[in-house]
């Protein structure tokens, strides 16, 4: 239990300092660093809660994909970074005020609410004991809930549909592979049988 | 000492302040608000997760995986529509995005 208490301490420190580096770091690439490490903290605290297949979903999609997006985008764009900082101190009072306003609202919330026997006793989908994380969620994942999956994955390919008709682009001046004329090229036209004399070599020839 | 759920919802509490704060703070850079936008979701689902273990009801990791896939989509889309209006403009500042105003 004691290493538990350790272990929920150190992710707990790390991915708050690492989220507050990210909102304070100069360069936006230590920003989106900055955010992996707390990706990587938060994952560990799922492996403390025991949704381990969450943990690893998190280091996979979050790391593996979107922040290596994020990274993409930040050294892809060519933007002085140091102009956009600008008037950091003149935002610095709002954004404080705000945050202390929405922490004690969390604090008077969190102290309001208490655990009824009903909210236990209410649960839709109870996680059973005798099997694996990642097991048990694929056991609700597909039955009780694959219309929400399918419209998880619609949601996704509506994305990538979008991000690429966004930013594709057809520049002008590039050699480009055409696929329907590779597709229609007959043998009469891609080649040519010559008859070569010996010592005349060729005269002309189709090219 | 046993680590419970408000020890969790502190966690979350304060990684979610601190995106909100971040969103404030770098009003003029579009990179960090979506980051900071991640930072809060990240908040939620450490939230679903804690209570999900608490009650013992696995809906809140279903929940956390959904919302894992919007975050993802609005990454995506969020990004591209950054390097389209880079393409176009040259800046990513926000108090230069006023194109569609009336």
């Amino acid at each position: 239990m004691a290493l538990q208490a350790v272990a929920f301490y150190l992710f707990a420190l790390v991915a708050v300092v690492a989220a507050l580096l990210v909102v304070f770091a100069r360069n936006p690439v230590h920003s989106v660093l900055w955010l992996i490490l707390t990706f990587f903290s938060a994952a560990g605290l799922f492996v403390l809660m025991g949704a381990e297949f969450l943990a690893m979903l998190l280091v996979i999609v979050y790391v593996g994909a979107v922040m290596v997006l994020f990274l993409f985008v930040v050294m892809m764009l060519d933007v002085d970074f140091a102009a956009l900082r600008g008037r950091v101190a003149e935002y610095f009072p709002l954004g404080a005020l705000i945050g202390v306003i929405l922490l004690v609202q969390f604090v008077m919330g969190f102290g309001a609410w208490s655990e009824g026997v009903a909210q236990r006793a209410a649960a839709a989908t109870p996680t059973p004991a005798d099997l694996p994380n990642a097991h048990a969620i694929g056991m609700v994942l597909y039955t009780q809930y694959v219309y929400a999956f399918q419209a998880a994955g619609l949601v996704l390919l509506v994305a990538m549909i979008g991000a690429i008709a966004l930013t594709l682009r057809h520049r002008e001046g590039i050699k480009r592979q055409d696929p329907l004329a590779q597709i229609h090229r007959t043998r009469e036209e891609a080649m040519e049988l010559v008859d070569a004399k010996p010592g005349e070599g060729l005269q002309e020839t189709r090219s | 000492m046993t680590i419970g759920l408000e020890h969790y919802l502190t966690v979350a509490a304060m990684l979610f302040v601190v995106g909100i704060f971040g969103v404030f703070l770098n009003r003029k850079n579009v990179i960090v608000i979506l980051m900071s936008i991640e930072l809060m979701l990240l908040a939620v689902n450490i939230n679903f997760v804690a209570f999900s273990t608490h009650l013992q009801d696995l809906t809140g990791q279903i929940f956390t995986i959904f919302v894992l896939t919007v975050a993802a989509a609005e990454a995506a889309i969020g990004l591209a529509i950054l390097v389209c209006f880079f393409r176009n403009r040259g800046t990513i500042a926000v108090d230069d995005v006023n194109m569609m105003k009336g």
